[in-house]
């Protein structure tokens, strides 16, 4: 029982509605800020990229990748955890989920559509990316099947369609209470988006058998995803790339930035959408127990990679190890070990854990290191591969820094946009966790008192 | 259902043993390090003959200088008892390329004669190949080049200019070789001789360092320094199975 006991049905009704359609200037100010952030460092600066050409960024010739895949692989790590967690505590019964795993999911949807155009941008010539779908032509040109990019291509849009399935099909009954509720147009967009949904006993019992159907689905799509991003780089004979932890790493490390980021929006959710009586030191204390858990499974991993290198025993592997412990990049490196293998070990405190500011620095400064995590995969060894004439340096332009920062506008503009139309909390998988109300009898009037429900 | 067996057909004749190694002409490149003086020559010749982009000094200084061709230098020792050794590096053309997996739109792959072609017009520019090359020989182009006028006439009519966002890297002067292939189909003869087809690198060196040929022929001058004692490939233990040969430098000098 997550929720405090003095909420009722007609309450948590009444909270989510509002969140809906009462929008403060607080709200419009952010969204003004994100959208012309998003336009001035996203979108300005990746025209001039397309007009100019990838020379606008700072990779040069032996580190040919550079922030736009390390920016790739963290949206599509932040996109794990939300319908992946989901999925795992949807079919553990964990009641806790109800609350939060709207947004989790959502924050899924987004990270993973940012990630995607980080692929545009990382493109020399974004324009001709449908080369890389395999669609019927007349030139029989199909993609190269053998390729871990293809792959990719494969296993991202396989798993944006099954998240955003899943995510809407949670969704309907709400869309239905909400539509209930609303005027204008919001209701005729209500009763497009809820499929006509009634609440009959035979639409429930379709709706959780395909929700469970698709949850059993999801989980091992998404450990696949990020299985598949991690071979981009396994597949290669980089030194220090070509390893088969590589899988486990980059899906362990998903999962900890992923549940870092559901911790941030929780706590930007319950302060300003008003949501404290549902979000509360429970999910905050749970998701401590799980951030602690895989930061300590990422730092296990992290020192068995230095370990396999060592082990091999070959030149490249030591160089390798050498430079990233201790070479150009080794501040980055420390930092990384900082913020995501030492700091998380303050979450054994439970005080710690249920305190909701610290958390919400802990998980951001998570979300630094792991971003430094990938950035450090390219950058550190790209820039020492075999050929020592070939060793060179790599650091970010203006251009990469910029749209590094837009990305993270466009995602918490989708954001903003996601919590004005959907239900940011699941209206009726809380009122399952709640107690249930008295049926009303006739009210003084004699006429049956009609409560719009579900 | 016909494709099916089509399909099985060619999948059985591509998991043959040795399917890779029956090239029409198996073109191979042997470099002589005793030889090799460390001129550039070969650089220079590349650039002419394959229209490459004299990048400028801001790009240069962040490393972006377009070379299908360079020569690597290793120091040895301290001074004054210094040792030079100088390895001229080039795309490899292995007939195992690392590169040739990872392409997602097979924008290079492996032609009938063994070359690893890169094709400029399929490119979308993921660099993957760059990042999966050992031998770092290939180049990208981070933007659109120009020659400055009178550069811009001696461009190279049988070679196309690349655009920004594209891959590239040494061809064996695929051109070269096409012209050559032409010839001897004209003069009615089967195959093209030893010696007819030079790279522009190999025509320049002047220390006649750089041999050019088939080793399909086992009567060619560069079947011959295949098995010389010396030849040896650059970092064989990755199993990328080049087709370029180095041959050791040996001697009191030897880097």
């Amino acid at each position: 029982m997550q929720a405090e006991r003095d909420i009722s049905y007609a309450d948590v009704n009444r909270d989510v509605v509002r969140s809906l359609v009462e929008t403060g200037s607080k709200y419009y100010i952010t969204l003004a800020i994100s959208v012309s952030v998003m336009l001035a460092c996203f979108f300005a600066p990746w025209f001039y990229q397309l007009q100019y050409g990838i020379g606008a960024a700072g990779m040069n010739h032996p580190t040919v990748w550079g922030t736009y895949l390390a920016s790739f692989i963290f949206w599509i790590g932040l996109s794990h955890s939300g319908t992946l967690l989901s999925c795992v505590l949807h079919i553990t019964n964990s009641s806790w989920r109800k609350a939060m795993y709207r947004s989790a999911e959502a924050m899924t949807l987004f990270s993973l559509m940012v990630a995607v155009t980080m692929v545009m941008v990382h493109l020399g010539r974004p324009w001709f990316i449908h080369w890389a779908v395999p669609y019927p032509n007349q030139m029989e040109l199909w993609p190269n099947f053998r390729s871990p990019l293809m792959f990719d291509v494969m296993a991202i849009t396989t798993y944006l369609t099954g998240s955003t399935i899943f995510i809407y099909m949670g969704t309907i009954p709400d869309f239905a209470a909400v539509r209930d509720r609303t005027t204008g147009w919001r209701h005729h967009m209500y009763v497009l988006l809820s499929l006509g949904w009634r609440g009959t006993d035979t639409e429930w019992h379709r709706l959780g058998w395909a929700y469970t159907f698709l949850a059993v689905l999801i989980i091992p799509l998404a450990v696949s995803v990020h299985s598949i991003v991690s071979w981009d780089f396994a597949l290669s004979i980089v030194p220090a790339l070509h390893q088969t932890i590589f899988a486990p790493y980059f899906v362990v490390g998903a999962i900890y930035s992923g549940t870092a980021g559901i911790v941030t929006v929780m706590f930007v959710l319950r302060k300003y959408m008003n949501f404290e009586h549902y979000i509360t030191k429970l999910h905050f204390d749970n998701l401590g127990k799980l951030l602690l858990v895989l930061s300590l499974i990422w730092t296990y991993i992290n020192v068995l990679e230095i370990f396999t290198g060592w082990y091999s025993g070959t030149s490249t592997e030591y160089e390798a190890i050498r430079y990233k412990l201790f070479g150009y990049y080794a501040p980055l490196y420390w930092e990384m070990i900082l913020f995501c293998a030492v700091a998380p070990l303050l979450m054994i405190s439970k005080r710690f854990r249920t305190s909701f500011v610290p958390m919400l620095i802990l998980s951001i400064a998570i979300n630094i290191g792991m971003y430094t995590e990938r950035f450090l995969i390219v950058a550190t060894s790209l820039s020492r591969q075999y050929l020592p004439d070939a060793w060179g340096i790599y650091v970010p332009s203006l251009v990469e820094i910029s749209i590094m920062v837009g990305s993270l506008a466009m995602f918490v503009t989708l954001f903003l946009i996601f919590v004005k139309i959907f239900p940011s909390i699941s209206i009726y998988e809380i009122k399952e966790t709640l107690p249930e109300p008295e049926p009303k009898t006739q009210s003084e009037s004699g006429a049956p008192e009609w409560q719009p429900t579900l | 259902m016909s494709f099916i067996n089509d399909f099985l057909a060619s999948w059985r004749e591509y998991r043959r043993p040795g399917y890779y190694e029956k090239f029409d002409y198996a073109w191979t490149m042997s470099i002589d390090l005793d030889r090799c003086t460390g001129c550039e020559a070969c650089v220079t010749a590349c650039q002419a003959e394959n229209n490459l982009p004299i990048v400028g000094e801001d790009e240069f200084a962040k490393g972006r200088e377009m070379q299908w061709i360079r020569i690597e230098r290793y120091w040895e020792g301290e001074y004054p008892n210094v040792k030079l050794g100088f390895i001229p590096m080039l795309c490899q053309h292995c007939d195992a390329a690392p590169c040739e997996t990872v392409c997602p739109v097979s924008a290079t792959y492996h032609n009938q004669d063994g070359l690893n072609a890169q094709i400029y017009n399929r490119c979308i520019g993921t660099r993957s190949c760059a990042v999966y090359c050992p031998y770092e020989v290939r180049y990208f182009n981070y933007n659109n080049h120009h020659w400055d006028a009178p550069l811009d006439e001696q461009l190279n009519p049988d070679v196309s200019v690349r655009e920004k966002g594209v891959m590239e890297k040494c061809t064996f002067c695929i051109q070269r070789i096409r012209q050559a292939k032409d010839q001897a189909k004209d003069d009615g003869r089967r195959r093209v001789r030893d010696g007819e087809v030079q790279p522009a690198c190999v025509q320049t060196c002047p220390a006649e360092a750089l041999v050019f040929g088939d080793r399909n022929d086992a009567e060619s001058q560069v079947s011959q320094s295949m098995n010389h004692p010396r030849a040896y490939h650059v970092l064989e233990e990755l199993n990328t199975d080049p087709s370029v040969v180095y041959l050791k430098k040996v001697g009191s000098n030897a880097g």
